[in-house]
């Protein structure tokens, strides 16, 4: 009677766990920043400028990942990095969901001309040249953390409404929406109770797949100076400076690259890692 | 007089030309088992699912009437309808395995209408539920209240569907293909199911099938659609022992027979598919273009 499936013990796997490792440490350290950051991360030394990391002869004590031309400390700037960027992941991440989840779920279910409304408006979307777009935003609005959380959220919500829209369509079609409905349900109601908890796992991937996105989008627009001002420590900002001394100091590019690497890639893992643990069917 | 009349009912694919149900009139009365019988797209899932207002968007009703308890179902605003139809109707759905919400738990499955449109209490309705489940024969009823669908086998579900379509005491279950997409041991024990619920409660049933055995031990009167017509309306003992129209007649001699199991069917012959065709486009012809 009862479903072997549901006597399998789902292993939250290595790559939940390392993920999660590794973004919970950085966003506990960017919260932190001031107070576990060995130097403050504006502070110029010309004397101490492309200082080697701990380990290199000629490393200066308490400046453990090396500085940059001017100075400043990698490892400080590193961590007040991860404030911008955990902070544009969350809030332009959460928005973007909201609004584009929320719109692909009524296309979806309620189709009509709310979904040929939500079509034709994601299809002209689609057609703009999305990093023109975000340029051209911004040059308006004028560089500052406002613009790229907008900028992001204006560019990516068709990323959600497409999938999520597909999704609800699908689970429309099962005949526990028709059971639902005869039962007097409702379209609303069968909408928020009987379909989003099943689109709800792709919606979470989807989550912490733009999370990943929108850090890269913000190391981007830094890179090319339309991010936050040019003051305050980004991941993409400080890649741009140690382009142009890579070959006295790499340490300057390669360490925010690594971290831009790992905290993206460990965003999507975790949204895999989570949808297996989550769905309810073993799919 | 009977609980559920439809008269003329006619329905196209919304814009087009394209008839789907042709001026179907039948009504089934208090208690009453009746067999909704065709080919694949004569109809018959069609007309339950216009019963039960659950329409494809694509489709729309032209003309005709559904009178459910001497009301006029067309009259209603979309809220009245469906408060009407949740409150004296209810669906046993073709496949157990999509009629289950997978992410909610089966106990709210049944008690949602029960709470909903009935407006009874929480611990009241898991009562009920309780006991429905007894009903159907299903050991460990606490359990599988607890259970997701996917922890629970396709007969399983299909047992729990019954005893939730009889949840609120409706007056009429639709039950659209109910065994089909059960393997064949199964769908004797659930058709035995069915019966013995409809009558412990007395429940005016309408069974569309394909299955003219499924019809002679499961009800009492028949509808034999063709291209959306009905072209015979019948008891069942006498349809049995003499079919009236030409093409009721060969679908019976197309069905297997159980003293027979070896011998080859025989297909309905394309002269009687012809003149049955050539009814429906008379019939066409005579009535308006709707």
């Amino acid at each position: 009677m009862l479903d072997g499936r549901s006597l399998i013990k789902r292993r939250a796997g290595a790559r939940l766990w390392l993920a999660g490792l590794w973004l919970g440490g950085l966003f506990a350290a960017a919260l932190a920043a001031p107070l576990i950051a060995p130097q403050d991360p504006l502070a110029q030394d010309l004397f101490l400028g492309r200082m080697p990391p701990f380990w290199m002869a000629g490393a200066e004590p308490g400046y453990y990942l090396g500085t940059d031309s001017l100075g400043r400390d990698v490892l400080s700037r590193i961590l007040y990095g991860a404030r911008i960027a955990f902070l544009v992941a969350i809030v332009a991440g959460s928005l973007t969901c909201l609004i584009g989840a929320g719109l692909g779920l009524a296309a979806g279910f309620l189709r009509g001309w709310v979904d040929l409304a939500v079509s034709r408006l994601i299809d002209i979307w689609m057609a703009f040249p999305p990093v023109l777009f975000a340029i051209l935003l911004i040059a308006v609005m004028g560089p500052g953390l406002f613009s790229i959380i907008l900028a992001i959220v204006v560019i990516d919500w068709t990323r959600f409404a497409r999938v999520v829209r597909a999704e609800a369509m699908a689970q429309g079609a099962m005949d526990y929406v028709a059971s639902a409905e005869v039962a007097g349900r409702s379209r609303l109601s069968t909408m928020i109770v009987e379909i989003l908890p099943n689109v709800l796992p792709t919606i979470v991937v989807l989550l912490t797949l733009e999370m990943g996105i929108a850090v890269i989008v913000e190391a981007i627009l830094s890179f090319v100076n339309l991010s936050v001002s040019t003051d305050d420590p980004t991941w993409g900002g400080m890649i741009a400076e140690g382009r142009t001394s890579i070959h006295q100091a790499w340490w300057v590019i390669v360490f925010p690259l690594i971290t831009l690497f790992l905290t993206v890639l460990s965003f999507s893992q975790l949204g895999e890692g989570l949808k297996d643990r989550f769905d309810p069917v073993l799919r | 007089m009977s609980f559920l009349t439809l008269e003329g009912l006619s329905a196209r694919l919304k814009g087009t030309d394209h008839r789907l149900l042709r001026k179907v009139s039948l009504s089934v009365a208090a208690g009453e088992v009746r067999g909704l019988v065709g080919e694949s797209g004569a109809g018959k899932s069609m007309i339950g699912k216009a019963i039960l207002g659950i329409l494809p968007r694509s489709v729309e009703i032209v003309a005709g009437s559904i009178v459910l308890d001497g009301v006029d179902l067309q009259s209603l605003s979309p809220r009245e309808r469906r408060r009407k139809i949740g409150a004296s109707c209810a669906l046993i759905p073709q496949d157990p395995l999509t009629a289950l919400n997978p992410s909610r738990r089966i106990a709210p499955q049944i008690t949602d209408r029960l709470v909903d449109i009935l407006g009874w209490e929480r611990k009241r309705a898991e009562d009920r539920a309780l006991e429905l489940l007894g009903e159907v024969h299903i050991a460990e009823p606490e359990r599988v209240l607890r259970s997701y669908p996917h922890e629970l086998s396709g007969g399983m579900r299909q047992r729990i569907l019954i005893a939730s379509a009889f949840a609120a005491e409706p007056k009429l279950i639709v039950a659209d293909e109910p065994t089909t997409a059960l393997d064949v041991t199964v769908q004797k024990q659930i058709l035995k199911l069915i019966g013995e619920m409809q009558r412990r409660h007395g429940t005016a049933l309408l069974f569309v099938t394909h299955d003219l055995g499924v019809v002679s031990k499961v009800c009492q009167t028949l509808s034999v659609l063709y291209g959306g017509m009905v072209v015979e309306d019948s008891d069942v003992r006498s349809f049995f022992a003499a079919p009236g129209h030409a093409y009721s007649r060969a679908l019976l001699a197309a069905s297997p027979k159980y003293t027979d199991p070896d011998g080859s069917l025989t297909p309905v012959p394309d002269a009687v598919i012809e003149a049955v065709r050539q009814e429906v486009a008379a019939a066409d012809r005579t009535w308006s273009h709707g």
